[in-house]
Formats: C-alpha cells, structure tokens, sequence
C-alpha cells in the first residue's frame, strides 16, 4: 500500500483528492465515493467515509472498481467487518457504471476469510462456516439500529426542549415537524430499516421498540438515551483514536457523532 | 501511597499484567495473531500521553525492574492486584499466566495479590487446577476471560450450564471476587459479544460472589449500566475508561464518569491501570486533579475527593480484605453520588 493513499478516507468528502483516479473517471469515482458515504458502521452509526476506514478506492476507465477499506485494529469484530463490507460491495453496485467491486479489509486477523466471501458474494455463513449460522447478520444490525436511533431522537428531542418546547408538545410531533436536518433523515432511514412508520403523521419521537413516546416517559427516556448516545461516542473516540495512532493520522478535533 | 498536593492517597491498583508477548513466545502457525493481540494493545497505549510510551521492543517484553519501577515507585501503588490472561492458543507459555505472575508475586507478597482463573470448558481438569491454584497462591479472585479461544471453541458465557461447578467451587475456596472481562468481539460471530446478560443472569444467580465488569462492558456501557444499577454485586473495573480515554479524549471521559456516578455509584468503581498497557502514575495523577470540565456536565453527581479516594483504593480494599492504613480511609457517613432514581430502569430498553 502506498502511503499516499492512506489519508483516502478523510478526504472522501473531495472525491478528486482520494488517489487511484484518472480523469476519465474521475466523475465515476466521485459518485463511487458518494455512494460510500451512505455505508455505515453499524456499531457506532458513523459513515465508514467519515470513519476514515477507506484506504483506497481504484476505479478504471472500465468500471472496475477496488475498494480496500482498515479497521481501527487487527482484533476489531468480524461481525461488524463483514457488515461493512457487504454494505460497501452492495452500494458501489448499483452505481450506473460500475462493472465489477471488489471490497478487501487490510491488516485484519480474519481479513481471508471476509475477503474471500466478500468475493464470491456469500453471506456471513460463507466466510465462517460452522461458526455461525446467521447469514445477514439481521438481529446484530437491527439491535444496534435500535439503540442508534434511541440516541439519535434524544438529541434532536434535547434540542427542542432548549428552545423551550414542554415535554407535551414535544411528544405530540409528528414526523413532517421535525426540522429537516442530517440528523433528522438519518432517524428516518434508520426508522424505515427497522419498519417503523415514517409517514408524515406518525409520532416523531418513539421507543426503541417503535412505540410512540408519552410525555410521562420523557425524563427517564432521555437519561437513558444519553448514556446510549455516550457509549456509543466513547466506543467511536477510542476507535478514531486507534486508527490514529496505528496509521499515524493526523489528529481530528473531539467531536460527537453527527 | 501516592502524593500529590501534600496530600497521600491510599492506592488499589486493581488490575496489573506481567505479560511475555515477545516472538520467542508466539506459537508456530499463529504469529500473525500473536503479533496482531500485542500490536493491538500498543496501539491502546498510544492513547496515553506521549512522554509514556514505549518501543515495541519494551512493549512486548517489559522486565520486572520496569514493574517495580512504574507501579510502586513512581505510581505510589500500595496494593496491585494481577489478573492472569492465558492466550496459550497464541502464546507457547501463555500471555500472562498466573506462574508468569507468581515470579514478581514471590519477590512483594506484601504489595501484591494474585489472581487465578478459569475456563468451565476444561471441566474437571479445571476445577482441579483451580484447587491447586488457589492453595498454593492463596487466591480471592480471578480473571474470566470469556472469549478465549480453546480447542477450537471461540468462546464461551457466565451463564453457560457448565459454569454452575466452577462456581460451587469458588465459594468453597473463599474465592469471592470474579473479574469479567468483556471482549474483544471474536466470539460469537454472530451475536454481540460485548452483551453483558451472561453476567446478570449469573451475578442473580450468586449474590455471594462479586462481579468486576473490566472496561465497564465497553464498547457496552449503556447494558453495563442498567445491568450493574439492579445487580448489588455488580462492579464496574475502570481499566481502559482512564487509561483510553482521560488523555485521549477528555470530554468522553467526562460523560461515561457522570454516568458511571450517576448509575453505578462511586461505591462500586475500581480503579485499575491496566499496566502494561499504560504506566498507573500518569492515570492516578490525572485522576487525582481531574473534575468536569465545564457546566455542560452540571446534571451528573460530583465526585469529591472521598469519592476519588473510594474509586482509588477503598472500594477494592473492602472487596479483597486488605488493611488500610490509619487516617487513609473516608468517613462514610456522608452519603455517596448516588441518585435514588437509578433503579428506575427496568424498561430502559423497552
């Protein structure tokens, strides 16, 4: 791997400046990248491109796309790896254009056998045969969906109550008075992933089982929220950091997921 | 004792490794995971402050005279307590293992406990070795490590069947004080790993064993925190939380201490450098100076100075019976950071 590529990820937001390209295809990278952006980690509802889990991303004149993404270390989970993979397989996929993807983690303890299953497009049951017998990783997904969304809402809830909305109004919106932030689109495609209603007249705010929040609840739902939403920073800190560290990056300021 | 500001604290350094990671010691067929594990935990160390780092080189292979140095002379370590890791999957003679141990352990029995362990995978064989251990180095606790690769296993959980004996066993052998270590996420693929039901159902199961939950479940705080508010033997070991993440990444430190106050209590943290990884004196010193950084945090109990000594070396004083010292205790008839609404929580996930 060349050096020089190694700050592909964090630059993912300037297509032109990730290495591998031609101008030729350079708009066909820019749309692969664009597409990356929606690939999250589902552990810590982070885009992967935010992450900086993209080392590289080759694309050829004929479409032929090579993606090699790191995880912050060797022992991070296969589970989620292979999510990440999967995702990013399925995503570059069906940019117009893209004839062949193929996705490699780098520098991980099970990196051949995701790799080799990414390959030949087999499920999770593909790379560990005999040691798992949950193909898509469904229920993994949808847990960590769950509590993504729990710590989302809260935030946006928190925000209308600073402007000064009472526990009663606020649970009494609907999802068309939400503000159209990022924020908010990404409650509603988490929301539409679990099939929970996103119609413009359903509540906006709901329990991580999907049912519409009560006002009586909102205290407690909000103590609890914040500690989802604090794990799930300290976990996606201490994995920006590893990755700093063991690639030597260049530091980002402390941030909470946005 | 460690001292700072004229004042001394009374130290339990709750969890302390003498490992051997070097590549005389990684078993032929599985270097790159022998390498990957230690590599892994150099990248952990790198989140401290750069004056404590090491070469890898020390890193893999620190010497007794480096322990000695770090933890008692200049971290003021008064008691540490050693927590064995066996990897023998990739390390020919062990990680970390309790004879690995025992050596320094000879040398301080005054200032060192030792802690044993084991695997309900190894069935008789274990509960007899467990016996032995606990004889011979006069064992109160252990390190379980749940998901150690053995024999082809890739893991295993607290709430296993075959669990049952080793706990029988336990408190027949006065060993009262169970260390879990959650993680890292090898097994099960397909599952959470991190999930830390298995030590609910057997912290229920067992109310006169205590259970230190090490990292506090992280990446898991949030299950950790609503398992640990309604389990009164349940113990968060604060291993990685200030060692990964009160240089590294201060405002996130802050957070998960106002919630580990505000569900846990300052009663029931644990203090525990984690040494190799990081060197106790820049993590105690830290500790000792730290509070909220700003009034974002107003929400969240304070922690006084009682407190932080509690979390420093009392609270694991009282779990594993060692003598402190006059006037280094805490008068506890002033209440502790605790709400009274943290057992509110038994639908917290519904």
């Amino acid at each position: 791997m060349a050096s020089s590529s190694t700050e592909a990820g964090s630059h993912c937001n300037h297509a032109a400046s990730v290495p591998g390209g031609t101008e030729a295809v350079g708009p066909l990278r820019e749309q692969v990248i664009e597409a990356l952006h929606s690939v999250y980690d589902p552990e810590l509802d982070e885009p992967i491109t935010k992450l900086r889990f993209i080392t590289s991303c080759d694309v050829t004149a004929d479409g032929d796309v090579d993606l090699l993404l790191r995880l912050p270390t060797p022992q991070c989970a296969p589970n989620f790896a292979f999510l990440m993979g999967a995702d990013a397989r399925r995503v570059v996929n069906r940019v117009p254009g893209v004839r062949t993807v193929t996705v490699a983690f780098e520098d991980h303890y099970t990196g051949d056998e995701i790799n080799l299953a990414l390959g030949r497009g087999a499920g999770f049951t593909g790379a560990f045969p005999g040691e798992t017998e949950d193909d898509d990783l469904e229920a993994l997904r949808e847990l960590f969906s769950r509590k993504a969304l729990v710590a989302r809402q809260a935030r946006i809830c928190e925000s209308l109550l600073q402007e000064g909305a009472t526990a009663d109004e606020v649970t009494a919106k609907t999802v068309g008075e939400l503000p159209d932030s990022p924020l908010t689109r990404r409650c509603l495609e988490l929301r539409a992933s679990l099939g929970i209603s996103s119609a413009e007249d359903a509540p906006a705010f709901v329990l991580a089982s999907g049912e519409p929040l009560i006002s009586d609840q909102l205290p407690r739902w909000l103590r609890m929220a914040r500690l989802v939403q604090t794990s799930l920073e300290a976990n996606g800190g201490i994995c920006r950091s590893l990755l700093q560290v063991r690639h030597d990056l260049a530091t980002e300021p402390e941030e909470s997921a946005a | 004792m460690y001292e700072k500001d004229g004042k001394k604290y009374f130290v339990v350094d709750s969890h302390l490794h003498m490992w051997s990671a070097g590549p005389d010691n990684w078993v032929k067929g599985a270097e790159q995971y022998a390498k990957g594990w230690i590599d892994c935990f150099h990248a952990y160390q790198g989140l401290g402050p750069p004056d404590t780092h090491w070469p890898i080189e020390k890193f893999m292979s620190y010497t007794h005279d480096d322990f000695e140095k770090d933890v008692f002379e200049d971290g003021g370590v008064d008691v540490g307590i050693f927590q064995s890791t066996y990897l023998k999957e990739w390390y020919s003679e062990g990680f970390n293992t309790i004879e690995q141990n025992a050596k320094l352990f000879d040398k301080h029995q005054d200032k060192l406990i030792l802690n044993g362990r084991w695997d309900p995978r190894d069935g008789d064989a274990g509960l007899k070795q467990l016996e032995e251990d606990a004889k011979k180095y006069n064992i109160q606790g252990v390190k379980l490590y749940t998901a150690e690769w053995n024999n082809g296993s890739r893991g295993w959980t607290l709430a296993d069947e075959q669990c049952k004996p080793f706990y029988e066993k336990c408190k027949e052998l006065g060993i009262k004080n169970l260390h879990v270590h959650k993680g890292p996420t090898i097994w099960p693929l397909d599952k959470d790993a991190f999930d830390v039901k298995d030590v609910d159902h057997a912290a229920t199961d067992n109310t006169e064993l205590n259970f230190i939950v090490e990292h506090v479940g992280l990446p898991r705080i949030e299950d950790f925190c609503f398992m640990a508010t309604q389990e009164p033997n349940v113990y968060a070991g604060l291993s990685v939380v200030v060692g990964g993440l009160m240089y590294a990444r201060p405002k996130f430190f802050a957070k998960v201490m106002g919630e580990l106050l505000f569900w846990v209590g300052e009663d029931k943290m644990l203090f525990g450098s984690d040494y190799g990884i990081w060197e106790p004196k820049w993590q105690i010193d830290g500790f000792l100076g730290w509070d909220f950084p700003s009034d974002e945090y107003s929400d969240y109990p304070r922690l006084n100075e009682e407190g932080k000594r509690k979390i420093l070396g009392l609270n694991a004083a009282k779990l594993y019976g060692i003598k402190v010292p006059e006037g280094m205790g805490v008068d506890s008839s002033d209440p502790p950071a605790r709400p009274d609404d943290a057992e509110l929580v038994d639908s917290a996930t519904a």
